[in-house]
């Protein structure tokens, strides 16, 4: 899971976070648009690794790595 | 003097780069999968979708063959100039500080924008005086210059802030009204704004040009001595 940083301004975030009461849905804070990105892996240890390197910009975004069986 | 310039699958400007270079001095294409980079002076990472942008803008174009033999030749030194997509290549490829982000209007933008020149003592603005205004076209949808508030303040201690919007055009939401920056060796240069579409005055400017006549300035002195 990946998205902007805290701090960083979010457009795509703001734009939702808009949308949603202008449908009726109140009391959304702090929308953040981000990407997931599914893998199959033999070792989740590397993840880390492969979002420093690729899937992540960590100057920009934060990732988290969620671990499903 | 002659440049190289790289053409990654998706790259869409590496003609009107081309042909941007050959009105100054001799110019070629490196392909992506090149190793070798063919005796060129200075390199031109153009603009472009390089390989679809997939993932994020420049993310897989900093793991192609070439840009392993464009970051060795940029650490000896050498002049490496990256144009919008190659603006951002060189910052995922860690050559340039700071990232690009989407712009604040979250829309594809074209048009003419002004740039005041900051720094006119490098290989790329050379040409220029400092306070000079290029008008020269933006044409993108990721280009806010984004770096953390402390590295900006370094940037602009270092003089590697080399051409920022003139005062209302800023585009797309970036730090500082930065345009274009450079490393701390000046040797590397990026930047959003497309020099090589404002080359011939029947384009609207030639002030682009000025970019490259600046490089072939900073190799023929180098060649000379």
């Amino acid at each position: 899971m990946i998205r902007p940083k805290e701090g960083i301004l979010d457009p795509q975030g703001q734009t939702v976070e808009r949308a949603l009461p202008a449908l009726g849905f109140e009391g959304v804070a702090n929308v953040h648009v981000g990407r997931l990105v599914e893998l199959d892996v033999d070792d989740v240890a590397r993840v880390p690794e492969m979002c420093e390197k690729l899937l992540a910009n960590p100057l920009i975004e934060d990732y988290e790595v969620l671990a499903v069986d | 003097m002659k440049f190289g310039v790289v053409r990654f699958p998706g790259s869409c400007d590496e003609h009107d780069a081309l042909l941007a270079c050959r009105r100054f001095a001799d110019a070629e294409v490196l392909w992506h999968k090149d190793r070798d980079l063919k005796g060129v002076d200075a390199v031109v990472v153009p603009g472009g979708f390089s390989y679809g942008d997939y993932l994020r803008v420049g993310a897989i174009a900093r793991f192609s063959p070439v840009m392993e033999a464009v970051t060795e030749f940029a650490l000896a030194g050498r002049p490496v100039l990256g144009i919008c997509n190659g603006f951002q290549v060189l910052c995922e490829a860690g050559l340039l500080p700071g990232a690009l982000l989407p712009n604040t209007s979250l829309r594809f933008l074209c048009r003419d924008v002004d740039l005041v020149v900051e720094n006119a003592d490098t290989p790329f603005t050379r040409a220029c005086s400092r306070g000079d205004v290029l008008s020269i076209p933006v044409k993108h949808t990721t280009g806010r210059f984004y770096a953390p508030e402390e590295a900006l303040d370094e940037l602009e201690r270092q003089g590697q802030v080399l051409l920022r919007y003139a005062d209302g055009h800023n585009p797309n939401g970036s730090a500082r009204d930065i345009a274009g920056v450079a490393n701390r060796q000046k040797n590397v240069f990026g930047l959003m704004p497309h020099p090589e579409h404002a080359t011939d005055p029947l384009a609207g400017s030639a002030d682009g040009g000025r970019i490259f006549e600046s490089l072939v300035a900073h190799v023929e002195e180098l060649v000379a001595a």
